[in-house]
Formats: structure tokens, C-alpha cells, sequence
């Protein structure tokens, strides 16, 4: 009745996942019982839960990414902390059966539902804005993307509690993946949770992509639109390419484990390195599946906070495009040493290398973009010098990687893992805590604490090389990655120097948490009421700060780039005449419903509930069909309301003005 | 006492690790000559245009300058073509396959990655070990190296180049130890719960003592045959190294096809 489901699967024998489980519980239960107790429920259903609006979906996707970061990031402390104690004949306080889990989980949970989301969030909010319309092209699939993200996460949780994680590594290279040395649920966990938000992922980016191709404010032409669109634009194209490889291998994968086929056993004539191409042929877009995003952020607040258009705007472009393109001729540097050959090692390191030169051209431009600007330091510009400084060591580490000689002692050491991270902490979470706090005066209308904002860049910047040198040290000295524990006792000053990185990057995280707190408590002192607090260049600072639903009553007409800077040198254009009635799409459940069932049948699936997984598949397959039948999908804003909506916003400008 | 950073990959003991140092450490200096510049740029020209400097000159039209991007494509692209021709040569010079120059014969060790142990098997002698290599100093040694279950990666940092074990096939690695010593060896690729023990200890011995090695692993009996790796295939932790007299013969190719009777 319950397939593989039996109490054993709950683990209350074994103190840490048992007390974190309940941790999770309880404050899960808590969050959900003082938004019931305050009477927020509707309201939370009404606006956020079933909104189809694109700045509320991007929120929602932001909050995921910081509530599961700090999932990740409990992880990342464990992974330290035992790495801190267990030299010598020290075994440390979490046994291999949990730490293999914690590391496998650490690198899921941080790419797939923390920088993913991150990223996605951020597009979600500002890419519709910035490129003058009101919505993205599917509203309401971009809900369900959403919400198939969050089943992913839900998912991946569950098995602190029932169950168990993959003890594979992240990337659950077969043969140890396979039924044969992995026979548990772990695996199943990991790839049904990734099926599912990746299917959400994938349509994310045909949603942008259409977005981005179709959707524009009259007058922005390709060469107009603002590098952070162009960006997004090549991150979503590799979405598209890159995650049915990704599915496609999980799907061979499942069917190894739940049919008995053999595409990458060891018997059968099965071929695992066939799974660790078809990986990485996913794994290294993936990689600029979120930087990219990141660098377009970058370049956003380089040119606002120096008060100059972006150096070298057509630059900018090209080298997006070269590297979007040239991301999927470099896969096999993720393993010169399964023994290809001299010519297929040389070729790939070599096309490694070649990214080098686009990535090293927009170093360039930005600090031209500097260059006679008038530089203001705030945060979001803090974490952009950070991110230059950080990621050129990142970059020559990489170049490094990609030699393959060089390659063939550093592999899978900590050395690489040093480098990883300094890519990804450097390059796509600095991005993504630059734009956050950019933002985040347009999606809520008033702007978060400086100081504190300032405080956490100092943190993760200086936690960062604390925790991260020591490991490029130790990869030196012929440390691998994934110990459990180790016997060389001289390495042991190095990881506790990276434990105490660790707690250093965690205080920054604290700040981010307290910055948010302390600025909502003094939203009033902080607000923005002009819609335009960093003096910003483009579209979405022309609109009110958080945009209305419809972002724009009259869409813009763009003359150049960097449209808004040129709108405020002319004349503030007349209030229009009149305004026309607009529609937009109404919110609807079917998004979370999906979510919900997939859930379900994501679950029933791991365990072999075969019948419950049916139902979760038929509801699915109900919750899409009762939506296409709804009639009634669009309302009409009246131009009434958009009139007085501009009257108020121009009056509440007038007062910031004279206040 | 030993400083710490005489082990691993930057105290190579063989010419194979000597090598790539040097590739790592040239790489590391050229590159350098280009951040170190580049980071300082950076910070100073964010300093220098600082909005509270009175001195700077603003240029809030300064977005294009066709010298400017031709030298900041330039760079990059003379940088990489240099490292990129050095990373192609190098990657045929010092491909796992390709034999090391040397005088003496070399010899062949078979290497089979178990659950979670190392089995070395010398076919040319008939004696094994397991959880220790034992190696004749200043002779080429030619790996051949499978696994008998899930991927592991052989490796030895201070002999240089490691290279996956993957069962149903046979990775070569040719490396050398100039000199007598002993260096750590490990499996860089996780491999499940005791992949953190599947270390071993390399002996690089005079080649008169390798032989009297082999003299006396004979001598001291203990016999790998079928059932005898079948035992040993067998999961288990933190093995203690082990030696066997005697081989049965081509087990070593049954282990690739994962079928040893």
C-alpha cells in the first residue's frame, strides 16, 4: 500500500536529522500559524500565492532563494565544521552515511533552489520593466514555473525528514548512483525533485526568451535594449538548450533505476561516462546559465552608481553572445582525466580558454565604465568592486583548471572546489545580492539600510577569502575534496581557518536577514517616492516604486539606449490626455495546484506508491485541463483608475521633490 | 622537521609532477602579471572618480573608444593564444599514456579500485598488494587501471598526473619516482561511504630492495586467486595493506569484464 514507506524511513534513532527535521517542522508550522492567526491567509492567497503578476512571481522566487540558502548554507557550516575536527585518527560528529548526504545536498540545494532562483527572481522582476511592458508573454506559466520550483525544494526537504538524501555528490555520477551501490531512496529524491523544477526552469526560459524576442516597448530595438535584457536574453536561450539535456539524462537514469535499464550500469553494456558527458553538457551552461545574469547586473550598477552610459555597449553584447555560444564547446574540462586523449583534452582546454577572452573584454569595459564617472559608493556598487576583484582570481584559477596537465594534479581537490566557489560567490551570489539590493527599492518602495547593507558586503567579501584561500592551499598540498576525514594533521590549521571564514560569511548572511528587518521597520524614513532613488538610467525607474499591475499606463517610446537617462534630460513629458483601458491577465491557482500534485506524484514516486502516484499525475493533468476551460481569464484595469493612479504618483512626486 | 609545503603537487618527485608544476606555476605568473594590474585599475579608478572628488573630470558622455576596444580585445586574445599554445603542447607532452624517457625498462602494475581499497597486482613478478604500492625508484612505472566497481580516481600528488578507474576499461598512466621515498596516495574521486580511507602508502625503494620486496612477498606466501579477490571485492573500510605471493594468472582482465570466477 505504501511501496517502499515504513517508520524506518523516519530517522529517530539519529539525533541531527531528527532534531533538524523538526526544526524545519516547527518553524514551518509557526510561519504558517502567525500568518493564519493574523488573519493574512486571503490576502496572501488573493496577492501573492495565485499571482500571475511577474514583480510578485520574482519576489516569491528571491524569498525561496534566501530561506533555502540558508538550508545550503547550514549544510556548508556542517561540511566545515567536520572537515575542522576530523584529522588524525579523528572521525569528526557526523559519520560518512551523513556527511556524504550533506555534501551531495549543500551543492543541490545552492545551485538548483538558491542561485537558480535567485537569478530567475531577479529577471522576473526587473526584465518587463526594463523593457517597457507590462507583463512577461505567459503570466500564468510563469506561475506554474514557480510554483514547480518550490516542489523541487519542498521535495528535496522531505528527505531530511522521511527518508534519506543521495550520498552521491551533487552531480550523482553514475555507477555509485546506480540501483546497485545506491539502492535507497536518496537518489530518488534527488531526481524527481530535479525533474520537477526543472521542467519549471525550462519553461522559464521559453517564457523570457518569447518575452524578450517578442514583448518590447515601441522603439526598443535590439541594439536598445539594456545589457541586463541581453544578458538575460542569453541565460534563457541556454535554459532551453541546456536543461532537456537534463532531464533527458535523469530520465535514462530513472529508467536504470525504477526498469532495469542499463544505460549507465557497469553490467549490461552500460556506459557511465556517457551519463558524465550528457551532465556536463548541461553542467557547464549551467554555469552561465546564472552568471550571465549576474554580469548583466554588474553592469547596470556600474553605469548608474558612476552616473555614465556603459563603456563599450555593443562590446558588451557580443561577448554575452560569444560566451552563451562558446559555453557549450567546453564540457569535457570537467573531466581531462577519464583518459579521452592528448587532442580531446587539448582542444577543450583550449576552447576553455577562449572564454577567457570575452569575459576579460567585459572585465575591461566596466572599469572604463568607471572612468570618468562620478562614482558613488553604495552597496550595490560595493558588491560589484568586490565581484571585479573576486572573480579575476576566479577566472586565472579556471584558465588554470583548463590546462590539462595542470588539470590532472588539481582535479577534484580542493583547489577546484576553492575556485567553484570563487566563481559562484564572487561572481553569481555578489550579482545576485547587488541586484537585490538595487531593486529592491522598485519591487517595495522604500529602500533598505545602507549601513547594514554595507556591513554584509564587508562580511561575505572577507568571509569569502577566509574560507576559501586555505582550500586552494590545501588542493596544493594534495587535499581532495569530499573527506570525511583525513590523516594529515598539518592540514588541520588551514580548514580551521576556513571554518572561521565560514562564521564570518554567516554573520554576513545575519546582516542580510537584519537589513531586511530593520528596513521594513523604518519603511517610512526610507522610502522612495519618486520611483527613481539611484538616479537610474533605465525603464523600470521611469514607473512608481513598487510598479503598479501594470507597470507602465502608457508603455514608453524608446529613442536610445539607456532610455530613461535620456527621457530626464528632455522635458518630463505632459501628462497624457487620456488614457486607454488596459487588460490584464487575473490570477489563478493553477500554478500552486500543479505544484501541489506534483508534489505528490514526485513523492509517491520515490517511495513506489504507485496508485497515489497516479493521482498526483491525473491531477495535474486536471488542474491544466479545468484551466484552459476557465472562460474568464483577463480583467480590464479602467482608465479611470490608471488616470488616478498618475495623478497621485505625480503629486507624491511633487512632495519628495520639495521634502 | 618537514615543512608543509614539501608534499603534494608542489614537491614533485618524479618528472611527470615536475612538469605540470612547472606549467602551473608559469601559467600562475603570466596571469598574474594581467590581474594584479587589472584588480588595482579597478580600485583605483572607482577611487579616483569617487563623486566627492572635485578634482576628477567627469565624462558622462565617455562610452565608446574604437583604439580603447581594440586594446581590451587584444590583451585577452595575446594572453589566451599564449597559454592556449601551451596548454596544446603540453597536453601531448605529458598525456597519461605517453611512456616517460628513460633508460630502464619499465614496469607494468596493474591497478584495480575496489570497494573501498586499492589492489596492485605486478604481473610480471606474480605478487600483489593491496593498500600499498610498492615501486622500483628511477624505473618507468606503466599503470594499467580499472575498477571493479563505482569510478575512483588513482592518484599520487607528488608523482603527478591522476587518472579515473572505471570498471569495464583500462586507463594507462606512465609515471616515475626519481628518487627513493615515501609519498601518499589517494583516490581523488568520491566513491561512496569509505572513499576518505581509500588511501595508500607509495614505496619508491631502490631498485635492488624493490627486488628483495618481491623476494620476500613471494616467500611470505598468501594467494590471490578467484575466491581470494573475492573477498577482498567485498565492501569493507580502512584496510590494512596486504601482500600475496602469488597471482592467478590474467585476473587482472577478468577484473576489467567483472568476471572473476
Amino acid at each position: 500500500m505504501l511501496g517502499k514507506l515504513t517508520w524506518d524511513a523516519i530517522p529517530f534513532t539519529q539525533p541531527i536529522p531528527m532534531a533538524a527535521s523538526l526544526m524545519v517542522v516547527f518553524v514551518i508550522l509557526a510561519v504558517l500559524g502567525y500568518t493564519f492567526a493574523k488573519g493574512w491567509w486571503p490576502y496572501l492567497w488573493r496577492e501573492w500565492i495565485t499571482s500571475v503578476d511577474h514583480k510578485r512571481i520574482g519576489v516569491m522566487y528571491t524569498v525561496l532563494a534566501i530561506v533555502m540558502l540558508l538550508r545550503g548554507f547550514t549544510d556548508a557550516i556542517m561540511m566545515r565544521s567536520q572537515q575542522a575536527i576530523a584529522a588524525g585518527g579523528n572521525q569528526g560528529h557526523l559519520p560518512p552515511e551523513h556527511y556524504d548526504q550533506i555534501f551531495s545536498a549543500h551543492g543541490t540545494i545552492m545551485i538548483f533552489f538558491v542561485a537558480m532562483p535567485f537569478v530567475i527572481g531577479l529577471m522576473n522582476v526587473v526584465v518587463p520593466l526594463q523593457l517597457g511592458v507590462r507583463d512577461v508573454a505567459f503570466p500564468v506559466l510563469n506561475s506554474i514555473s514557480f510554483w514547480l520550483t518550490c516542489s523541487g525544494a519542498l521535495l528535496v526537504n522531505m528527505s531530511l525528514m522521511i527518508g534519506s538524501f543521495a550520498r552521491t555528490g551533487w552531480l550523482v555520477y553514475p555507477p555509485l548512483s546506480e540501483l546497485a551501490f545506491s539502492p535507497d531512496v536518496g537518489v530518488d529524491y534527488y531526481l524527481w525533485s530535479l525533474q520537477i523544477s526543472g521542467v519549471g526552469t525550462l519553461l522559464t526560459g521559453i517564457n523570457f526568451v518569447t518575452t524578450i524576442l517578442k514583448l518590447r516597448a515601441p522603439g526598443m530595438a535590439y541594439t536598445r535594449m539594456p545589457i541586463f535584457c541581453w544578458t538575460a536574453l542569453a541565460s534563457n536561450l541556454l535554459i532551453i538548450a541546456a536543461f532537456p539535456v537534463l532531464t533527458a539524462t535523469f530520465a535514462m537514469l530513472l529508467l536504470d533505476r525504477y526498469l532495469g535499464f542499463h544505460f549507465f550500469t557497469n553490467d549490461g553494456g552500460g556506459s557511465a561516462m556517457m551519463f558524465i558527458n550528457l551532465i556536463w553538457i548541461w553542467g557547464h551552461p549551467e554555469v552561465y546559465i546564472l552568471v550571465l545574469p549576474a554580469f548583466g547586473i554588474y553592469s547596470e550598477v556600474i553605469a548608474t552608481f558612476a552616473r555614465k552610459p556603459l563603456f563599450g555597449y555593443r562590446s558588451m553584447v557580443a561577448a554575452t553572445m560569444v560566451i552563451c555560444i562558446l559555453s557549450f564547446m567546453v564540457w569535457l574540462h570537467h573531466f581531462f582525466t577519464m583518459g579521452a586523449g592528448a587532442d580531446v583534452n587539448a582542444f577543450f582546454g583550449v576552447m576553455t580558454m577562449v572564454i577567457a577572452v570575452p569575459t576579460g573584454v567585459k572585465v575591461f569595459n566596466w572599469i572604463f565604465t568607471l572612468y570618468g564617472g562620478r562614482v558613488h559608493f553604495a552597496s550595490p556598487l560595493l558588491w560589484s568592486l568586490g565581484f571585479i576583484c573576486t572573480f579575476v582570481i576566479g577566472g586565472m584559477t579556471g584558465v588554470l583548471l583548463a590546462i590539462p596537465p595542470a588539470d590532472f594534479v588539481l582535479h577534484n581537490s580542493l583547489f577546484l572546489v576553492a575556485h567553484f566557489h570563487n566563481v559562484i560567490i564572487g561572481g553569481v551570489l555578489f550579482g545576485a545580492f547587488a541586484g537585490y539590493m538595487y531593486w529592491f527599492p522598485k519591487a517595495f518602495g522604500f529602500q533598505l539600510n545602507e549601513r547594514l547593507g554595507k556591513a554584509a558586503f564587508w562580511c561575505w567579501l572577507i568571509g569569502f577569502y577566509l574560507a576559501f584561500m586555505p582550500l586552494y592551499a590545501l588542493g596544493l598540498l594534495g587535499a581532495t575534496r569530499r573527506m570525511q576525514h583525513y590523516d594529515n594533521v598539518a592540514w588541520q590549521p588551514f580548514m580551521l581557518v576556513a571554518m572561521a571564514g565560514a562564521l564570518v560569511i554567516l554573520l554576513g548572511i545575519a546582516l542580510i536577514i537584519i537589513q531586511l528587518f530593520v528596513s521594513i521597520r523604518d519603511r517610512a524614513a526610507l522610502a522612495d517616492r519618486t520611483g527613481d532613488p539611484w538616479q537610474g538610467r533605465t525603464l523600470e525607474w521611469s514607473t512608481a516604486s513598487p510598479p503598479p499591475p501594470w507597470n507602465f499606463a502608457v508603455l514608453p517610446h524608446v529613442r536610445g539606449t539607456d532610455a530613461y537617462w535620456a527621457m530626464k534630460q528632455g522635458t518630463r513629458p505632459a501628462v497624457p490626455p487620456g488614457y486607454e483601458p488596459i487588460e490584464m491577465p487575473r490570477h489563478t491557482p493553477v500554478g500552486v495546484f500543479i505544484a501541489f500534485f506534483a508534489v505528490i506524484a514526485g513523492f509517491a514516486l520515490i517511495w513506489h506508491i504507485w496508485w497515489l502516484a497516479i493521482i498526483g499525475l491525473i491531477g495535474i493533468a486536471a488542474s491544466g485541463i479545468s484551466h484552459a476551460w476557465s472562460m474568464e481569464r483577463e480583467e480590464v484595469i479602467p482608465a479611470d483608475e490608471l488616470a488616478a493612479f498618475e495623478r497621485a504618483r505625480s503629486s507624491l512626486r511633487a512632495s519628495g521633490d520639495r521634502a | 622537521m618537514q615543512s608543509i609545503w614539501q608534499s603534494g603537487v608542489l614537491d614533485p618527485q618524479g618528472p611527470i609532477g615536475a612538469a605540470e608544476r612547472l606549467i602551473l606555476l608559469n601559467a600562475t605568473v603570466i596571469m598574474l602579471a594581467i590581474i594584479i594590474p587589472v584588480i588595482v585599475l579597478a580600485l583605483a579608478c572607482a577611487w579616483w572618480f569617487r563623486a566627492s572628488n572635485a578634482r576628477a573630470q567627469y565624462l558622462p558622455e565617455f562610452e565608446y573608444s574604437g583604439p580603447i576596444e581594440l586594446v581590451v580585445w587584444s590583451i585577452p586574445a595575446l594572453v589566451i593564444t599564449f597559454l592556449g599554445g601551451m596548454a596544446w603542447i603540453s597536453s601531448h607532452d605529458l598525456d597519461p599514456p605517453r611512456p616517460v624517457a628513460s633508460q630502464t625498462a619499465p614496469i607494468e602494475i596493474q591497478v584495480v579500485a575496489l570497494d573501498w581499497k586499492w589492489l596492485f597486482i605486478y604481473p610480471a613478478q606474480g605478487v600483489a598488494s593491496v593498500n600499498q604500492l610498492v615501486v622500483p625508484a628511477g624505473t618507468p612505472l606503466s599503470f594499467r587501471i580499472t575498477s571493479a566497481t563505482v569510478m575512483n580516481s588513482f592518484f599520487v600528488p607528488q608523482l603527478g598526473s591522476q587518472i579515473y578507474a572505471m570498471a569495464g576499461m583500462v586507463n594507462r598512466l606512465e609515471l616515475l619516482a626519481d628518487k627513493p621515498g615515501t609519498f601518499q596516495g589517494l583516490s581523488a574521486q568520491y566513491s561512496g561511504a569509505g572513499f576518505s580511507d581509500m588511501r595508500f602508502e607509495v614505496k619508491a625503494l631502490p631498485a635492488a630492495e624493490f627486488q628483495a620486496w618481491v623476494t620476500s612477498t613471494k616467500a611470505g606466501g598468501g594467494t590471490l586467486d578467484g575466491v581470494a579477490y573475492g573477498r577482498l571485492a567485498r565492501p569493507s573500510q580502512a584496510d590494512k595493506p596486504q601482500a600475496f605471493g602469488t597471482v592467478t594468472p590474467r585476473l587482472f582482465e577478468a577484473a576489467i569484464q567483472q568476471a572473476v570466477k
